[in-house]
């Protein structure tokens, strides 16, 4: 019993990690990743996010019906993401200025609603609840790992402290848009590697699989032929 | 007046490109920009959603919103309407147009959970624009969202021929090309200011 549920929270952290082998959350991951700080606030944002709505919604999983759930589980992950927004706007409001929009749009992160989807609506609170830890972990390690790479290397600094020696050395490409999908491109390949595994995107990474209900070669408008 | 929309035109199509430079809607991005006629069919499917989404959102904050001081719902109000409007739109193109749904409507559940829809009417919002030059910003970044596609289905094509190293194989690959893509919008930079003012 107790190795089934480290084992619910440990596989969002790598061996199911949302950004890096689900491939789910792309935006934010190449937006926020400029910086430490921005990655960090993010992920532990969406982690809260997470964690809440998967409970709200293993909770309610009785209640929802099936025809319109994917409303349901949107109203109910916005309503989060508000409360994290206005804490954010209270508290940290240096951290709500740096994440803009990106913070709001934590809503269509597929990463929650697929969580939702694949997890919380078939699983206990509890369960779904070390779920969306893990999988909230995975994806802020996965956050920091890019911001890491693109901070030290673009700016010369770890979240925010500049590393000495590094002033003259800047490839600042990294820390503009296409530096993102690099650094992504390049850490993907590492994983591919590492895994012996060719990455592709399939249904599981598709936001819309549980509303498109199609497969395989089927799906037109998805991912399935990438 | 006019030469101001064309300078908000131009700025979302050319110079932030939401796909490129901002990051929304990397999904359909690097999903369905594999064929030429599915990028274009998502991209007028897109078009036509987010100028609709912001032809409903911004009357609805600026008039219903605003006036109640209910500002801090928007999230949740955008979202509600985006999803509701989508299926209205599949409804009624089922019903009334059903050769254009057919070519468009496998698209349009996509299109709920793109981040550039609601990531454009927050913006529009956040912009302090106007209801004109709201809609106008939408169709900007719509066209802008169907260049990207365009182009990176042109690329995609080159790809498909080459030998690519077998850990870059799919994705990865993808991830690189787009990042070349993007670095080439980079030309655009200036333009606006040179050309208008």
């Amino acid at each position: 019993m107790e190795n089934k549920k480290l084992s619910i929270l440990l596989k969002g952290i790598i061996k199911e990690n949302p950004v890096l082998v689900l491939v789910l959350g792309t935006c934010p991951t190449l937006a926020v990743t400029t910086n430490m700080i921005s990655a960090f606030s993010m992920g532990i944002s969406a982690m809260i996010v997470l964690v809440c709505s998967n409970m709200a919604i293993s909770a309610l999983r009785k209640v929802i019906p099936d025809k319109v759930r994917i409303p349901c589980f949107i109203v109910i992950i916005a309503a989060f993401v508000t409360l994290v927004q206005m804490l954010l706007q209270a508290y940290l409001p240096n951290i709500y200025d740096m994440l803009g929009v990106y913070l709001a749009l934590i809503v269509v992160n597929c990463i929650i609603l697929g969580r939702a989807e694949m997890f919380a609506s078939k699983n206990g609170v509890i369960d779904s609840a070390l779920d969306g830890v893990g999988m909230g972990l995975g994806f802020t390690a996965a956050l920091m790992a890019m911001a890491l790479i693109r901070e030290v290397i673009g700016n010369g600094s770890i979240a925010g402290i500049a590393i000495p020696g590094l002033e003259n050395f800047k490839i600042s490409l990294l820390m503009m848009s296409p530096g993102g999908f690099l650094t992504f491109g390049i850490l993907m390949a590492i994983m591919a590697k590492v895994t012996g595994k060719e990455k592709k995107l399939d249904c599981g990474s598709c936001p819309a699989a549980s509303m498109c209900g199609k497969t395989g070669e089927e799906c037109k408008g998805g991912a399935a032929d990438v | 007046m006019f030469k101001q929309m064309v300078i908000i035109l131009m700025t979302s199509v050319l110079v932030n490109n939401y796909v490129l430079n901002k990051f929304l809607g990397i999904c359909p991005f690097l999903g369905v920009s594999k064929k030429l006629k599915q990028a274009a069919g998502m991209s007028v499917a897109v078009i036509f959603v987010q100028v609709m989404a912001t032809a409903a959102t911004w009357p609805i904050y600026t008039f219903l919103l605003v006036p109640n001081n209910l500002k801090y719902l928007e999230t949740i109000v955008f979202i509600l309407v985006i999803a509701a409007l989508v299926q209205f739109v599949e409804m009624a193109l089922k019903k009334f147009i059903p050769s254009l749904y057919k070519s468009l409507g496998v698209y349009l559940p996509l299109i709920t959970t793109n981040c550039a829809v609601l990531g454009v009417c927050l913006n529009n919002i956040s912009d302090g624009y106007g209801f004109a030059e709201s809609l106008v910003s939408a169709l900007g970044c719509g066209l802008g969202f169907m260049l990207a596609m365009v182009l990176f289905a042109g690329v995609r094509g080159r790809m498909e021929s080459s030998d690519v190293p077998k850990a870059f194989r799919g994705l990865p690959i993808t991830l690189i090309a787009a990042s070349i893509v993007s670095l080439s919008f980079y030309g655009f930079r200036g333009i606006i200011d040179n050309l208008f003012k």
